[in-house]
């Protein structure tokens, strides 16, 4: 019997082992996937829980409910993977030897980057919303909140989820419109980006959103430390921002497994071919989803395009067939904006999202760059998808895997 | 776009940055230092070279990453070129503007 031993039962690994089960048989392939937790938390839930719209009942399950028949789950801590000789070490001692491994092991937060960002005033004045905690003692902070100056803070890319912090914004700004505290709090959005976003076009269209809603940008603000005294963040180059309470992505990085293992470049991401999702290091080992340095969005959208393609690379690599170079970057965004509405974006490596229509040329339902009520619905239709269809690896009809030109205003 | 500086004709884009490193040379490297009101020491050359050697190896560069660099900390890589050093910096080694990941 041969082994497929997959790291990480998150949003890509779980996909995986629901693609892999179904394409490979049960008397040739034993598919493991291992995690530490127990529960599978829907990640881009932690955006709509400090504002109330989302109970935590919404946003966890179990891991073993999306885990296929077929599939044996271990739950425990990776220690160690051992590429030269196909083993992966857990903590409890047991290891496992593979013909194939794909880590799906994800990014987490790392406050403890940044001088005095989990200082004193960590989940007092300082929070972060990238986890189930941070989100939800957030929801708690904000429900007493009496106003102030609210700072939303970038530390460093790359983060999931890249818009994430601008959605946060928009909706904190709706947020305190409708408890008719508006007037009382002063909204100021900083990045260590030149602008809103990275690609221009949308960040032209998001930087007038910014300005419509009265959130003021302070960018190019590369963070050396959090003053809990004084209660500012301070850049290297001396610029001082001061809030009542901050909201901050903190660090990015993937987990301390990949450094132990020696597998990460400086911020424990995998080196990886960005087409065929072969890691540099090993060629029996593939990596998907947040883990890999590719230059794609880390999102669970990514994620899901990602997995068709690599599964078709697993069954390439089995049959000794060259792999194929497909995955191109593509992510799919819905964007909230506030007020009900939402923005969708569509890109690749090469493209930068534009204006158009999607998924259906000229049509839509929904409207790519601009924002509108449908695209709010999708984005909320998103969760009833991701637990329902995405996670069990189905293919969602008429969104092909590969970005589709057509329907959109490229000039 | 083109540009003409240091007595030279240089290919750039529109937000000035040089689009073919093979063009650039210590002259150009000052002229350009000089548009962003920076005298370069040797300090600033050290940073400049190492730029363009990792640049070179094709691996992509990041504040962190030069933090990291062994040549010079943050801190003082924002001292020797304010604002947005990274930017500013790459402009005068002659490379193109670092993409951010997203
Ligand atoms: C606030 C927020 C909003 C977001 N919004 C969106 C959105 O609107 N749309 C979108 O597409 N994406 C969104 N995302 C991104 C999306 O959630 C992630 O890109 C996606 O979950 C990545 O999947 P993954 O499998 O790579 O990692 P994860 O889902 O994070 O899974 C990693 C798993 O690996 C396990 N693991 C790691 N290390 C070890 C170890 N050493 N031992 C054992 N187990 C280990 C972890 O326990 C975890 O279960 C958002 C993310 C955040 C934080």
């Amino acid at each position: 019997m041969k082994r497929i031993v997959i790291l990480g039962a998150g949003t890509a690994g779980t996909m995986m082992a629901n693609h892999l089960r179904s394409e490979l048989k049960k008397e040739e392939w034993e598919i493991d996937i291992i995690d530490e937790r127990e529960k599978h938390y829907y990640q881009p839930g932690y955006l709509f829980l400090p504002f109330d719209m989302y109970e935590p009942e919404d946003i966890v399950k179990t891991i073993q409910e999306f885990i296929p028949k077929g599939v044996r789950l271990l739950q425990d801590k990776i220690e160690l993977i051992d590429g030269a000789n196909n083993l992966v070490k857990m903590r409890n001692g047991d290891q496992l030897h593979y013909e194939i491994l794909i880590i799906a092991t994800g990014a987490r937060i790392a406050p403890e980057e940044i001088e005095g960002m989990k200082g004193s005033e960590w989940q007092k004045s300082v929070f972060d919303f990238y986890t189930f905690e941070g989100a939800l003692a957030l929801r708690n902070k904000l429900r007493e909140w009496e106003g102030g100056k609210l700072v939303v803070h970038i530390t460093e890319m790359p983060i999931k989820c890249p818009v994430a912090p601008l959605e946060f914004s928009f909706l904190a700004d709706s947020y305190f419109k409708h408890k008719n505290m508006r007037d009382k709090v002063e909204i100021t959005y900083v990045t260590p980006l030149s602008g809103a976003f990275t690609k221009p076009k949308a960040t032209e269209a998001l930087d007038h959103l910014m300005v419509d809603k009265n959130i003021k940008i302070e960018t190019d603000f590369a963070i050396a430390e959090v003053d809990n005294e004084n209660k500012k963040i301070i850049d290297y180059g001396g610029k001082e921002v001061p809030f009542d309470l901050l909201v901050t992505v903190p660090t990015n990085k993937g987990d301390d497994l990949i450094e132990r293992s020696g597998l990460g470049d400086d911020l424990n991401f995998i080196p990886t071919n960005k087409a065929t999702l072969q890691s540099q290091a090993f060629k029996n080992v593939f990596v998907i989803g947040d883990a890999s340095n590719i230059p794609a969005s880390k999102a669970g959208s990514v994620a899901h395009f990602e997995a068709e393609i690599l599964t078709e690379n697993i069954l390439r690599f089995i049959n000794n067939e060259p792999l194929k170079e497909e995955f191109d970057g593509h992510a799919n965004c819905f964007i909230e904006t506030g007020n009900g509405k939402a923005l969708l974006i569509d890109f690749n490596y090469t493209h930068e999202p534009v204006e158009g229509t999607f998924p259906f040329p000229g049509v839509g339902p929904l409207r790519l760059l601009k924002e509108s009520r449908m695209n709010h619905m999708g984005k909320l239709a998103f969760r009833w998808i991701y637990w329902n269809v995405l996670l069990k690896g189905t293919h969602i009809p008429f969104v092909s895997a590969n970005m589709t030109e057509a329907g959109k205003h490229f000039n | 776009m083109e540009k003409t500086i240091a007595g030279r004709t240089i290919a750039v884009n529109e937000e000035g940055y040089m689009t073919n490193f093979g063009e650039w040379n210590k002259e150009i490297g000052e002229s350009l230092a000089k548009e962003a009101q920076i005298d370069l020491s040797q300090r600033h050359w050290d940073i400049i070279k190492y730029i363009q050697d990792e640049f070179k190896k094709e691996s992509p560069l990041s504040i962190r990453k030069i933090g990291k660099s062994g040549v010079v900390d943050i801190k003082e890589f924002y001292a020797l070129f304010p604002n947005a050093p990274l930017k500013t910096a790459t402009k005068i080694a002659g490379i193109p503007k670092p993409a951010s990941c997203i």
